[in-house]
């Protein structure tokens, strides 16, 4: 269900005569879903494929003494064995790739502990078999020695001066003097503006808080899994279920100084990544699995190893003050944000900073972010990665404002909004923004003005996400009988083979049906960056659209070659070339007849575009949540969701809405029961989806999105990434409605049963 | 689960003598929701699987003058399509439903869900308040005892090596009576039971309560069956004050811990919430009956 709302300015070529943009087709990848035929990343079978497990450490911290595998190898089936000791001791080494940037060093010493294991669930040596239950009594007879280090999980605590430091290379940079001890603080960073103590003193009302969220998995159904096989001579295959096989061929040749050439990757589908799988766990050690014993080599990780190993996003700490005049024009806001890196430095407290004031114009600010390395899993990208933790502390601290001034949350929003022209908190100017138009959204939707009942509340709240473009390669075919092929580097997360087609059926003037979308491995198409920063629609869609505008100038040139014409004679017209001199008397040529004549006008009719899309705009969603609390078992139930978001211009409306139905699910599981439990030995509790709680169906209502247009002109048909927007209010909007409907703030996640009765006991 | 045998005898003395031979290891099968589970994690050794549902007792609903007779291995959805069964214990047969999914329910048996011995298992409250019985076979021959006396410890029961459970059943029970179970999970479904309360009662004609049955699961190393919450309702039209007893003698029998799922005092309150709310049901179910 969804409304359309539209500002078009300036999108080139919407002309307002769109066939198939726009429209919901049936996706193009949906049936071999359905029908069990799709090929997941466990799905692979090869000639001679062995099994590959990984040893995993029962220690949150400890030094690896030794690893004694020989016990192991005399184990009939066992085909090899891998520890540090084969994999190449990298120096540390910054690297840039998207959204996941990170260091080499720390890369490849999560794929495979070297000295030191930092988390429970850390690889510390893995093997191949010929069956899984000798690859389970091999690991078992792997003897490690360790010491037992003290460990520390939490973020504050591994800020204490006396906690146990992770690494001894770490001094805290970003501060005026480097410390000379080191820390478990990897990096102190700052954005600031105006004079912060001055408007603080003038301001009417201030309001203060401390805001905690845990740790959270991304979720997706699918684990981790890959086939490798490294053949005599050095040639590597590698199928893998990822968001990015070029990510995966370049993370597989630095963590094993391979080359390039040498590494082909398929991509598999993939069942569920929100950007957790924009990094490496199993690829490089099943390649060095099979190099060490020629056979191909499987590795799919159980649910276990999922938790305990790979994602999650940082638990944060955070505190926020606001001032406002009495009007409730904000003036200042100071924020500190802390967050859990895991074993590695790399949390996403960069964009959580950038994005925390992003909807706001406020004159003087302070915003303070802290990268904390603890002894969990390193963290992995997940939707608009720090976004939804930083909005959870400042929108709920709005809303305290909009309670303290007496003002209604939405107008209070709607005072301090920024607009175009505005300077954004994070440097740039905003352009083609359409938040207020979202705001409006809201404003005019019946949800807003609906009645409560008892113990029900309402909350508020807004989000932001950069949205990014960056460099992607198309390429478009025509097919002898006048269909088209369109060949993308970029695994389908989120319905983007329709949305490709989609673009390249518009412009060829094809019905979207005669185009068929694939993802091709990386030696079949160029280089592009990895499904993440909703950038696929947006930068991939940019590459495909200009390859389809150039078959189509290609198709004129032919046309007029076959009608003996010259070329500004011919228009393209609804996928058939029109001779525009009618006195002429040439006769209509249809895409499928000059495909057939293709050999009589210079041979196959295809085009490739390589490029770096520049020009993503930014997203904003508003989201208004309504539930019900029971007063006396502390359950919640949301009653009602609707979330208004900018998409700039939906290409799939049905997937658009998906997007932010799926983002919303997700943000009220980090909002009200999910979180990464550890005992006292820092051991992971609820390694499974039992416990681990996820929103099942019945936990959520019919999320209505309201889709705002408000058209990027930037790209060819005005689309804004928006993937990643929709996670980033859910959080602050479900723990306003809980407040309001117990009457207390709340402001720590998740807000399970337990804690909301405890609020309610507590008077 | 790399050496496990697995046979499926069709008489109770067969199934008893294969338990008895095979040792510790041997483990009887009914739907395998909990047992494949542990197996397949490792929790469990692999030794011996002894099938129970082609033993013909084991299987189907019996009616037996009032008494209802429930094969081991009778999976949930059976239960839930009996309308007899279905009028004379809702509480039960709701309970029972509560276990996992549509696909769980396919298989998971009350025998199974029993004998897991989890303290969270969802239908043995309601068996515990409905005074159910087990019929026992083993070596020695057959043996009847209450379903409270099963489980004696999480993941531990009474039974002595080579028995199992043939039969679960409930007794005849007068007009005028009802039963209810609810249980609290964090979610609306697929989920373990954090607080379990399951109540049982029976009101004579002017609506006074005669007999009442309160079992509460999750707050304890065993289901507790609370007599003096039960007691706090006999004599009684389940008024607000007695319902208020009845909490804070629920609360009082409560002997849980604090993990993961729950906090030891968050499950105390809810102990008396739920059964205070189940006894409202049952009420109002006996009154209509
Ligand atoms: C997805 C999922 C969701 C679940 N949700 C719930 C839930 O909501 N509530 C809940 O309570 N449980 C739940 N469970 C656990 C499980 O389904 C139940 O405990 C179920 O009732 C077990 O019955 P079963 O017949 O499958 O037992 P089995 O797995 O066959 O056996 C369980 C144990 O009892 C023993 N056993 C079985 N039958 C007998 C017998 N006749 N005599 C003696 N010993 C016997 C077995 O050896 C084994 O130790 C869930 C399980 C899954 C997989």
């Amino acid at each position: 269900m969804s409304d359309v709302l539209e500002r078009r300015d300036a999108a080139p070529l919407d002309d307002g005569h769109l066939k198939v943009v726009g429209t919901r087709p049936v996706r193009p990848d949906g049936a071999d879903k359905v029908t069990g035929k799709a090929m997941y990343g466990a799905d692979l079978a090869m000639p001679g494929m062995v099994v590959g497990k990984i040893l995993r450490s029962p220690h949150a911290h400890a030094r690896i003494v030794s690893i004694d595998t020989r016990k192991a190898r005399a184990l009939p089936g066992v085909k090899a064995i891998v520890t540090a000791a084969d994999f190449p001791d990298l120096a540390s080494e910054e690297f840039e790739a998207g959204e996941s940037a990170g260091n080499l060093r720390d890369l490849s010493q999560n794929v495979m502990a070297r000295h030191v294991v930092l988390y429970d669930g850390h690889a510390v040596a893995a093997v191949a078999a010929t069956s899984s239950s000798i690859a389970d009594e091999a690991l078992a007879l792997i003897v490690v020695d360790y010491e037992v280090l003290p460990h520390v999980t939490e973020v504050e605590a591994a800020m204490s001066p006396d906690a146990p430091v992770l690494h001894a290379h770490m001094f805290t940079q970003g501060l005026a003097v480097t410390p000379d001890k080191p820390s478990n603080i990897a990096k102190r960073n700052e954005l600031t503006r105006g004079d912060l103590a001055a408007a603080f003193a003038e301001a009417d009302v201030t309001v203060e808080g401390r805001y905690t969220t845990a740790a959270v998995h991304q979720g997706y159904i699918e684990p981790h899994a890959c086939v490798a096989s490294y053949a005599a001579d050095g040639q590597c295959q590698v199928w893998s279920s990822s968001q990015g096989q070029f990510m995966i061929r370049t993370y597989c040749a630095k963590v094993l100084n391979l080359e390039s050439s040498n590494i082909r990757v398929t991509p598999a589908e993939i069942g569920g990544g929100f950007g957790g799988k924009t990094t490496v766990y199993l690829e490089p050690v099943a390649l060095a699995l099979s190099r060490q014993c020629g056979h191909p080599v499987k590795m799919v990780m159980t649910r276990d190893e999922v938790f305990r190993a790979s994602g999650p996003t940082s638990a944060g700490v955070m505190t926020v003050k606001l001032g406002a005049k009495a009007d409730g024009t904000i003036t200042a806001a100071d924020v500190v944000l802390k967050f859990q890196a895991g074993a590695f430095e790399g949390s996403p407290v960069g964009a959580g900073s950038m994005t925390a004031l992003a909807c706001y114009d406020i004159p003087n600010f302070s915003i303070v972010g802290y990268d904390v390395v603890t002894n969990t899993p390193k963290v992995a990208a997940y939707r608009a990665p720090g976004a939804p933790i930083s909005a959870f502390a400042v929108e709920t601290a709005m809303d305290e404002l909009a309670a303290k001034l007496g003002m209604d949350p939405l107008a209070l929003r709607e005072k301090n909004a920024v607009r175009d022209g505005m300077k954004a908190s994070y440097g740039p100017v905003f352009k083609n923004i359409g938040y207020v138009e979202t705001l409006e959204a809201i404003r005019s939707h019946p949800h807003y003005t609906a009645p409560l009942g008892p113990n029900q509340g309402r909350g508020l709240a807004v989000g932001f996400w950069f949205n990014i473009g960056g460099e992607s390669t198309a390429a478009v075919n025509i097919n002898e009988d006048g269909t088209a092929v369109v060949i993308s580097g970029n695994p389908d997360i989120g319905g983007s083979r329709a949305s490709m087609a989609m673009m390249a059926a518009e412009v060829l003037g094809l019905p979207v049906e005669k185009v068929r979308p694939i993802v091709a491995d990386t030696a079949s198409i160029g280089f592009s960056m990895l499904t993440g920063g909703s950038r696929t629609t947006f930068a991939t869609g940019m590459a495909v659209t200009q390859a389809s505008q150039k078959i189509v100038e290609d198709l004129k040139r032919r046309a007029a070659m076959l009608m003996d014409v010259s070329v500004d004679q011919v228009d393209w017209v609804d996928g058939v070339a029109v001779c525009r001199d009618a006195s002429k008397g040439k006769a209509d040529l249809s895409l499928a007849h000059i495909a057939e004549k293709s050999g009589q006008t210079g041979g196959p009719i295809g085009a490739q575009v390589s490029l770096n899309a520049q020009g993503a705009g930014p997203g904003f969603g508003v989201h208004l949540c309504d539930v019900e609390v029971d007063p006396e078992t502390g359950h919640v139930t949301v009653l009602r969701y609707t979330a208004a978001q900018d998409v700039g211009k939906a290409i799939h409306p049905a997937y658009v809405e998906g997007q932010i139905q799926g983002g919303v699910a997700q943000g009220v599981g980090w909002a009200l029961n999910e979180e990464y439990i550890f005992d006292r030995t820092g051991h992971m509790e609820n390694a499974g989806f039992l416990d681990y709680r996820v929103p099942v169906a019945s936990d959520l209502p019919m999320i209505d999105s309201i889709l705002v247009e408000v058209a990027n002109p930037r790209h060819p048909f005005g689309a804004k990434g928006v993937g990643e927007v929709p996670i980033v209010p859910p959080l602050a909007a479900v723990g306003n409605a809980v407040s309001a409907a117990i009457g207390k703030r709340l402001t720590d996640l998740p807000m399970a049963p337990p804690k909301i009765r405890a609020a309610i006991d507590a008077g | 689960m790399s050496n496990v045998e697995f046979i499926a005898p069709t008489s109770p003395e067969q199934a008893a003598k294969a338990l008895l031979a095979g040792g510790p290891g041997a483990r009887p099968l009914g739907g395998g929701t909990d047992l494949l589970v542990q197996l397949r994690s490792g929790r469990l050794p692999a030794g011996l699987i002894v099938d129970l549902k082609r033993i013909p007792e084991a299987i189907g609903i019996r009616q037996d003058g009032g008494a209802f007779v429930i094969g081991a291995s009778t999976p949930g959805i059976t239960l839930s399509e009996h309308k007899a069964l279905g009028l004379a214990w809702p509480g039960v047969v709701e309970a029972t439903n509560l276990i996992g999914s549509t696909q769980v329910q396919g298989r998971a048996s009350m025998a199974g869900n029993l004998c897991n011995a989890s303290p969270a298992a969802d239908s043995v409250p309601a068996l515990v308040a409905a005074r159910a019985t087990c019929l026992i076979v083993g070596p020695d021959g057959r043996r009847t005892a209450t379903v409270e006396s099963i489980a004696v410890a999480p993941g531990k029961t009474s039974l002595a090596p080579g028995e199992f459970v043939l039969e679960i059943r409930l007794p005849a029970r007068p007009g005028r009576s009802g039963d209810a179970y609810l249980r609290s999970i964090p979610r609306t479904e697929m989920d373990i039971a954090v607080v379990g309360a399951g109540v049982n009662l029976t009101l004579d004609a002017a609506g006074v309560i005669t007999e009442a049955h309160v079992a509460l699961g999750a707050v304890g190393p065993t289901v507790i069956l609370a007599t003096a919450a039960a007691a706090a309702l006999v004599g009684t039209k389940a008024d607000e004050a007695a319902l208020a007893n009845l909490d804070a003698a629920a609360r009082a029998a409560c002997n849980p811990i604090s993990d993961k799922r729950g906090t030891a005092e968050f499950r105390t309150k809810i102990a008396g919430v739920l059964a205070r709310r189940a006894a409202t049901i049952a009420y109002g179910r006996a009154e209509k009956r």
